[in-house]
C-alpha cells in the first residue's frame, strides 16, 4: 500500500526561468499525450467544491485538489471525448489556456487521477 | 458553546507565504479569471467547506490500556456508545457527504466487537479507513487481511523506541504488544503502513531510533505533538518537549522533509525558521472535526470539551446539520483574532499555535501556544499562576468500584468473594487477606505506582496525542512531482 499524500493540480503554466526549470516542465509534460484518449481513474471520487475540487484515489489514498472549476470540467469530460484535446474544446478552453490546463492534467496523470482509455 | 473562540488559526490574508502556501496558491490567479475570485487554498479552508476533507471517529472510549496522555480519557466503554447500526447511519452519511475517509481511533477501535464489521461498511461505502491501534488485535490472520484491502491503512502507536521509555507512557507491555503487531504486518508483506509517534522529553532523544524501527518494518513514521487533553493535562508538564528539545525536534523534521509524516501538527514551531511541509492549517471545525463514541461532535481530537462541542449525531438533521449550522463551527469559520500574537512576525506561519493547546494549559484563546518556541507561552504560564486549569467534560479512565477493586484483588489472592448484594447470612470477608490492594495509580503523579497490580492494565489508548485529522497525510509539492 502506498503512502498518502495530497497535492493539488492547479491550471497554471509554470514559467521556465532556467534551463533546468525547462527541463522540468518538459519532462511533466511528456506524462501526458493531450492526443490520447482518457478517463478519470476508475477508482477515483470527485467532490466538487467552490474553487474546484477535491480529488480522492481510493486506491493509493492520495488526496488532491482541483484548484478549479474549469479543470474539473475538464476532468469530467475526459471520458466523453476521443481525445483531450477534444475534452478542452468541449469545454471552451482557449488556446492560450491550453498549456496551463495541460499542465495540470499532467500532474493528475502522473499521479493515476485520470488514466489512459483506449479510444472509443 | 456559543463562546467566541479567536486567535488560533487567524487566516492573514497578507503577506508571507510558506512554500506549501506558495504551491497552493500557484494556480488560484491564473485559472479561472473569468469567474468568482477564489482565494487561496488555505483561505478557503479556514472558511469552512460543505463536509469534512476528512475526520476522526473515535469508535469506542473502552481500551485495554490506560496511556497516561490520552487525549481522550479513554478505558471505560461508555454505554451510550453508538450501535452498530448508528455507526452504519453515520458512515451513509460520510458517503452522501462524500467524505472520502476517516481517521477512526478511540479507545481501542479493535475492541469494539463490530470492529471489523464497520470497516467493511464503511469501505463498502465509498469511505475509506485509516485506524489507529496499540497492536494488541494484530495478529498474523489479521494482519494478512489488512495487507489484501486496498482501503484500509494501519497506524500502531508506539511512544517510545525502547520497551523503557514507552512503557513508561503507555504501560507494562505495550512496547512487545506493538513491535509483534509489525512484524506481523510485515510478515503479511503490508508496507507503508504507519508507526504513530507522540514526542515527549522521554523520546525526542530517539527519533533516530524510532526512524530504523519504521524503515525495519516497511512502515512509515509519523510523529505527532502532545497535546495537554484529556489525561495528557495531568501529564503535560512532565511530558512534554522542552525549549532546547523543540528546536532538536524541529531541525530532525527539516532534514527529513517529507519522509515522515506529522499530521501538520508542528506548525508552531515553524518561527524556528522555514515551515515544516504540511498545511500549516488549524482544520479545527473548518475541514476537520472528531465523532466521539457517544455520537457527540467536537471541533478537533484534541478537544473534547464542552467548549468545542457543536452538537450529536444523533439529533435531527444528524452528522451533516451539525457540520454545516452548529454556531460553534460557523464562528470557528470567521475571521480569527491574532490577538497578542498579532505583532509577532511569525505570526502567519505558526498562526498563534494550537487552539486546545493553550485552552487546557488556561492560556488565552488569542494568544501564544504554550510552547511558543519564543517562550512567550513560558512567560504566560508563570503568569497564570495556580488558575483553575479547564477539564475534559468526560473521563473514562478505568477508575475501578470499590466492588470492582475488591473483585481484582480478591481474584488475585484466589479468593472467592460473595456475590454482590448477598445475604447477611454471608459470612463476613477477610478483609486483611485483601487490604494491600493497589489504589489508583493517578490521584497524585499519574506515572506513579507502575508495577503495582492496576498498572498490568494500564497503558495506552491506540494513539493518543495523535489523531490529527489530517493525520497520516504529507502535502506535496505538486509542481516538484
Amino acid at each position: 500500500m502506498s503512502t498518502p499524500t495530497i497535492t493539488s493540480a492547479g491550471a497554471d503554466a509554470p514559467t521556465a526561468t532556467t534551463p533546468e526549470q525547462a527541463d522540468v516542465v518538459a519532462r511533466r509534460r511528456l506524462d501526458f499525450d493531450p492526443a490520447a484518449a482518457w478517463t478519470l481513474h476508475p477508482q477515483v471520487a470527485l467532490r466538487p467544491e467552490r474553487f474546484g475540487a477535491l480529488a480522492y484515489h481510493f486506491g493509493t489514498r492520495r488526496l488532491s485538489f482541483l484548484k478549479s472549476p474549469r479543470l474539473l470540467a475538464v476532468v469530467e469530460a475526459l471520458a466523453d471525448h476521443p481525445t483531450a484535446v477534444d475534452a478542452l474544446e468541449a469545454c471552451g478552453i482557449a488556446p492560450a489556456e491550453r498549456p496551463a490546463m495541460e499542465t495540470a492534467l499532467a500532474t493528475l496523470a502522473r499521479t493515476d487521477m485520470i488514466a489512459r482509455r483506449s479510444p472509443a | 458553546m456559543s463562546t467566541v473562540l479567536p486567535g488560533p488559526t487567524a487566516a492573514n490574508a497578507a503577506s508571507t507565504r510558506t512554500p506549501i502556501d506558495a504551491v497552493l496558491a500557484a494556480s488560484a490567479a491564473t485559472a479561472a479569471p473569468a469567474h468568482r475570485p477564489v482565494g487561496r487554498l488555505v483561505d478557503e479552508f479556514q472558511s469552512g467547506l460543505d463536509a469534512p476533507i476528512c475526520l476522526t471517529w473515535e469508535l469506542t472510549y473502552a481500551c485495554n490500556l490506560a496511556c497516561v496522555h490520552c487525549l481522550s480519557s479513554s478505558g471505560r466503554r461508555d454505554p451510550r456508545e453508538l450501535s452498530t447500526a448508528e455507526c452504519k447511519s453515520v458512515i451513509d452519511e460520510l458517503q452522501r457527504m462524500q467524505v472520502f475517509y476517516v481517521n477512526i481511533g478511540g479507545g481501542e477501535p479493535t475492541v469494539r466487537k463490530d470492529f471489523w464489521e464497520l470497516v467493511d461498511y464503511a469501505t463498502a461505502h465509498q469511505v475509506g479507513v485509516k485506524f489507529s491501534t496499540n497492536g494488541s488485535r494484530i495478529d498474523a490472520a489479521v494482519a494478512q487481511k489488512l495487507a489484501g484491502s486496498d482501503y484500509v491503512d494501519v497506524q500502531i502507536s508506539l511512544d517510545g523506541a525502547t520497551a523503557e521509555v514507552n512503557d513508561y507512557v503507555r504501560g507494562p507491555g505495550s512496547f512487545d504488544t506493538a513491535m509483534t503487531a509489525m512484524g506481523h504486518l510485515k510478515d503479511a508483506g503490508f508496507s507503508g503502513f504507519k508507526l504513530s509517534v507522540v514526542c515527549t522529553r522521554q523520546n525526542i532523544g530517539q527519533l533516530d531510533e524510532f526512524k530504523a524501527i519504521a524503515d525495519h518494518y516497511g512502515a512509515q513514521l509519523r510523529l505527532t505533538r502532545l497535546r495537554p487533553s484529556g489525561r495528557g493535562a495531568d501529564t503535560w508538564d512532565e511530558l512534554h518537549p522542552l525549549p532546547g528539545q523543540q528546536k532538536e525536534l524541529y531541525d530532525w523534521l527539516v532534514a527529513h522533509g517529507e519522509d515522515v509524516l506529522t499530521g501538520d501538527s508542528f506548525f508552531h514551531l515553524a518561527a524556528y525558521g522555514d515551515a515544516l511541509p504540511g498545511l500549516n492549517l488549524c482544520g479545527a471545525g473548518r475541514v476537520v472535526c472528531l465523532i466521539d463514541p457517544i455520537g457527540d461532535v467536537y471541533a478537533c481530537p484534541f478537544a473534547i470539551h464542552e467548549e468545542f462541542l457543536a452538537g450529536n449525531v444523533r439529533s435531527e438533521g444528524g452528522f451533516q446539520t451539525v457540520w454545516r449550522e452548529s454556531e460553534l463551527f460557523l464562528e470557528l469559520r470567521e475571521p480569527q483574532s491574532a490577538g497578542a500574537c498579532n505583532s509577532c512576525q511569525f505570526f502567519d506561519k505558526c498562526r498563534g499555535g494550537c487552539m486546545a493547546a493553550k485552552f487546557f494549559t488556561g492560556l488565552p484563546m488569542d494568544g501564544p501556544d504554550p510552547e511558543c518556541v519564543l517562550g512567550h507561552g513560558e512567560e504566560l504560564l508563570k503568569q497564570r499562576g495556580d488558575a483553575l486549569l479547564p477539564k475534559p467534560s468526560m473521563d473514562h479512565s478505568k477508575t475501578l468500584s470499590k466492588r470492582q477493586r475488591l473483585e481484582a484483588a480478591a481474584k488475585k489472592r484466589g479468593i472467592e468473594l460473595p456475590p454482590e448484594g448477598a445475604s447477611a447470612e454471608t459470612p463476613p470477608l477477610d478483609l486483611r487477606a485483601i487490604a494491600a490492594m493497589p489504589d489508583k495509580a493517578c490521584d497524585e503523579n499519574p506515572l506513579a505506582g507502575f508495577g503495582s497490580a492496576e498498572v498490568v492494565d494500564r497503558a495506552a489508548s491506540g494513539g493518543a496525542g495523535d489523531r490529527s485529522a489530517l493525520a497520516g497525510f504529507t502535502v506535496r509539492n505538486a509542481q516538484e512531482g
